[in-house]
């Protein structure tokens, strides 16, 4: 029998951290990071939108930059420390940003959050200080088409404030 | 701010809890569309045609049938075509034939992107591979793009089995599905005494609802012949129905569990994906699951339809409308049911018109079937009528607040399409706007290269009321769970538990909401028409009631006294008899097991009407760059009617939302499509959504107006919102650069183009 084109490339072996994890997955190399972590390895909180780096839903963390996960390779997570949105909150509790969201009604389907999150996370930690207009800069890659942002950037200057 | 009026006392409803399933949210745990994962699941990929409009002369499966990975293969010939019939979906009824030559096509395809074949393999991409295999051949034909070419006489018609309804007469060989009109008075009369009269065309662009989630459905044909649908939508009934409609598959044979939903509005009515991946579970003997792909979504879902609008409207000397005509054409895509009904209803709705005639026409065209969006086909038509009243202030010198509330509709006044409206919010917005800070406030005056303008525009929705069931289970330890039938598209377990919470005399957290599916609550009708958090709602008030009501026997049993003589106060069951015998709902609770069981009841309404609808104002600033034509939204306040807002928060972001998006239809969104039928901007990068750079905080005002029709005066409120912006933003801009443009998106290249109209004087 012949193969499917998975069988037919050579897989690649990829070490990485992954929420704070050491990680270890085989991908064949055309898969995106994205695919590798929702059917690979089964973390299907970063979400697809576009598969074209315009949406921002599978927005990633990768060695303290954020990533567009559908735009990066899964091979290319080797040696690298890589945090999605299941590796946001604290064991047994809630980052700030995620608090801050649920009290500020700050998601209305929800599908954009984990992007938000992730992308939120990296400014603040770069950035304490950063104002409404930098916060607007910095989220503009993250499409949300129900909360018309008004929220959203409200709940990160809320938890801003309280990560101070 | 909130301006309230007969103000009920509340305990829960109008505070401002954490939602249910947030927490799943923020964590990334919640399950959408495409996170649905089975023991044994495959991937399914659909084939799309390259044309718009061609007929299949031959589909060869062989090659993909053959190659490792692949599980089964489908086409027309595994989904035969369905007789015609009546497909009611609760807010629109489809034509089951259409629909099933739409979701897979058999001897021709009417739009690009139109499904034509479908793989299920081992993986994604196994699935796209397979795809290339299948060898499909088309007559190609002359595509019907635009309205005039559609609507013209001798016109290539795209269906020939489409009988036209041309005001009741039937019409053969058209593209013309329907023509409606409203009338009423003499409009040519009054224009002809009219002091003042105008009358401008107006088109509006074909805009997508943008929802970021892909749709995705998963589906198992199980050999005992049940069905089990896992899909993101936002009618599970609706996806029943025309599952087995379009299998011929008995009804209750089928189970349909609403995913998470990642977005809708209106997007999300329609059926694309489920019996596809039905079929090719059958074939395959596993669960099968599909996800669209973005530029799928773009090209073969349904979006709001494009269209031309002529308005006339005359005024007499004190500028009180004395008549007003429409023509209204939308595109409704290749199969008819472009949503010009709720145009007519709403076109007109912000004002008293004497004498009214309003056409309506759905046009069937080369393009994907257009479906609901956010108060379907009223953004569009309120563009037109918003945009001229705008241009007839200018004319006769009045301020548009003063017009509006010179002519503004009211309890008792006709709808231009026949219904009387009950008490409504549309004077009550306009107020609100008037009383703003906004409204007060004085724009910065223009500069050399920035021009500043200001302008409103109102806006109504109707929405439905319909049916819908809510199961309430007291558990022993005094709170209760609750199972509804409408996915949470944007907080409504939240707000359909706090009512019953209001009425339980529990605390919001107290009240677990849940989503169920087709086999685990009674019948509801779909989440849409601003209906869920409205009419879902008013069955958990039903429910709740009925929990009291059993508690209170169960109680009277301990008491030993008459049921009668058992009252709920504030949340205690206390004993008309005995002033001392008291019980909290927990105390009751725990009390089951000993008198008589549990309790478990069901609230089932089937409620009339929307009770009025929602009226909105919205008032906008802008600054256009002289050089480049770009518009930045200054300040931006919508002031909307809620009747009741159950919980602000979610109110205030159905009102951002909503503005938002409206914002982005006025100034970026549309469909650039080729002469041959494609769409040519079908990426997030290209079909330009606003982003948080380009919008500011979107002020609200929740006005509260008691809707007779619902126990707490609760409105539905999810779509006005939508309805404002174009024209708002027109009416800025005509004021910022003083020149008009009649046409969505006013773009850059629009206002340079206007801009140098202007300069050189035409
Ligand atoms: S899915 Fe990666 S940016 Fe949209
Ligand atoms: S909350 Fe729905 S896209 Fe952001």
């Amino acid at each position: 029998m012949t193969q499917t084109p998975e069988q037919s490339v050579r897989k690649v072996s990829v070490q990485c951290t992954l929420n704070g994890q050491p990680t270890e997955f085989l991908a064949a190399p055309y898969l995106s990071l994205l695919e590798v972590l929702r059917e690979t390895l089964g973390l299907t909180g970063t979400k697809e939108g576009c598969n074209d780096g315009n949406c921002g839903a599978c927005t990633v963390n990768v060695d303290g930059r954020i990533v567009d996960s559908c735009l990066m390779l899964g091979a290319e997570a080797e040696g690298k420390t890589i945090e999605t949105i299941e590796g946001v909150a604290p064991a047994g509790g809630l980052h700030p940003l995620q608090q801050a969201f649920l009290e500020e009604a700050a998601l209305q389907c929800g599908i954009c959050t984990p992007g938000f999150l992730v992308s939120a996370k990296a400014l603040l930690e770069r950035e304490p200080d950063a104002d409404e207009p930098r916060i607007r800069l910095w989220l503009a890659g993250n499409l949300c088409r129900c909360t018309g942002y008004d929220k959203i950037i409200r709940a990160v200057e809320k938890a801003r404030d309280e990560m101070k | 701010m909130t301006t309230t009026e007969k103000p009920q006392e509340f305990k829960v409803v109008g505070t401002r809890p954490i939602r249910h399933d947030g927490i799943d949210k923020v964590l990334g745990r919640a399950v959408y569309g495409s996170d649905v994962r089975l023991a044994g699941m495959i991937y399914g990929a659909v084939l799309r045609s390259p044309y718009a409009h061609a007929k299949i002369t031959k589909i060869d499966t062989s090659k993909a049938e053959a190659m490792p990975g692949v599980f089964a293969v489908m086409s027309g010939k595994d989904m035969p075509l369905v007789a015609s019939g009546a497909l009611d979906l609760g807010e629109t009824v489809d034509d089951t034939a259409f629909t099933s030559d739409r979701v897979m096509a058999h001897d021709k395809v009417v739009f690009k992107g139109h499904p034509v074949a479908a793989v299920a393999a081992i993986d994604q991409n196994t699935g796209l591979e397979a795809l290339k295999l299948i060898e499909v051949e088309y007559e190609v034909l002359k595509p019907v793009i635009s309205l005039e070419d559609a609507m013209a006489p001798g016109a290539v018609v795209i269906h020939e089995g489409l009988i036209g309804d041309d005001l009741g007469e039937k019409v053969n060989n058209t593209n013309i599905a329907v023509h409606n009109r409203s009338e009423f008075g003499d409009p040519e009369a009054a224009f002809a005494k009219s002091a003042t009269v105008l009358e401008r065309t107006f088109i509006i662009s074909r805009a997508h609802q943008g929802y970021i989630e892909p749709h995705a459905s998963t589906a198992f044909w199980a050999p005992d012949g049940k069905i089990t649908v896992w899909t993101t939508t936002q009618a599970p009934f609706g996806v029943r129905k025309t599952v087995s409609a379009l299998l011929e598959q008995p009804l209750s044979d089928i189970k349909v569990i609403p995913t998470e939903i990642g977005g809708g509005f209106g997007g999300k009515i329609p059926v694309y994906l489920e019996p596809v991946a039905a079929v090719l579970s059958k074939k395959a003997g596993r669960p099968v699951k599909i996800t669209m792909d973005r530029r799928a979504v773009f090209e073969a879902s349904g979006p709001g339809p494009g269209g031309t609008i002529k308005v006339k409207m005359g005024v007499d000397d004190k500028g009180k409308i004395t008549a007003a005509t429409a023509d209204i054409r939308y595109g409704a895509g290749a199969y008819p049911g472009a949503s010009i009904n709720p145009a007519t209803a709403g076109i007109f709705a912000c004002y008293e018109v004497p004498n009214v005639r309003i056409d309506s026409y759905d046009v069937v065209i080369n393009m994907s079937k257009t479906a609901a969006y956010r108060a379907p086909g009223t953004p569009q038509a309120t563009f037109a009528s918003e945009t001229l009243v705008g241009e007839l202030c200018e004319i006769i010198g009045m301020s548009p607040m003063d017009f509006h509330l010179l002519n503004v509709s009211r309890e008792g006044t006709r709808r231009p399409d026949g219904p009387v409206f009950p008490r409504i919010g549309n004077e009550a917005c306009l107020e609100a706007i008037q009383g703003s800070e906004h409204f007060k406030s004085t724009l910065e005056p223009s500069t050399e290269s920035k021009l500043r303008g200001r302008g409103m525009a109102s806006g109504y929705w109707n929405g439905i009321g319909n049916k819908s069931s809510v199961t309430i289970n007291v558990n022993e330890d005094g709170l209760v769970s609750l199972i509804e039938g409408n996915p949470d598209i944007g907080g409504t377990r939240t707000t359909i538990a706090m009512q019953a919470a209001e009425i339980l005399g529990l605390p919001a957290e107290d009240v677990h909401p849940a989503v169920g599916d087709t086999d685990s609550i009674g019948y509801s009708d779909l989440t849409a028409g601003s209906r869920t958090t409205y009419a879902t709602g008013t069955a958990a008030i039903e429910a709740a009631k009925m929990v009291i009501d059993e508690m209170k026997k169960r109680v009277a049993m301990i008491w030993e006294t008459e049921y009668g003589n058992i009252e709920h106060v504030d949340g205690l069951f206390v004993s008309k008899v005995a002033p001392d015998h008291k019980f909290t709902f927990k105390e009751a609770a725990g009390k089951l097991g000993q008198t008589g069981g549990p309790v478990a009841m069901t609230g089932t309404v089937n409620v009339r009407g929307s009770g009025g609808g929602s009226f909105g104002t919205h008032l906008v600033d802008v600054e256009v760059d002289r050089d480049t034509g770009k518009v930045e939204i200054l300040r931006y306040t919508a002031a909307q009617d809620a009747g009741k807002a159950v919980h602000p928060s979610y109110v205030e972001g159905q009102f951002q939302g909503g503005a938002v998006q409206g914002i982005g239809w006025a100034l970026n969104e549309e469909y650039y499509t080729s002469d041959d039928g494609v769409m040519v901007n079908s990426t997030f990068l290209d079909y330009r959504m606003p982003t948080s750079l380009d919008v500011p905080m979107i002020e609200t005002i929740i006005v509260e107006v008691a809707n007779t029709n619902h126990p707490f005066g609760v409105r539905g409120i999810g779509e006005t919102s939508i309805v404002p912006p174009a024209p708002a933003v027109a009416n800025a801009l005509a004021n910022a650069i003083g020149v008009r443009l009649y046409q969505t998106p006013m773009n850059p290249g629009r206002i340079l183009e206007a801009l140098a109209t202007k300069k050189t004087g035409k």
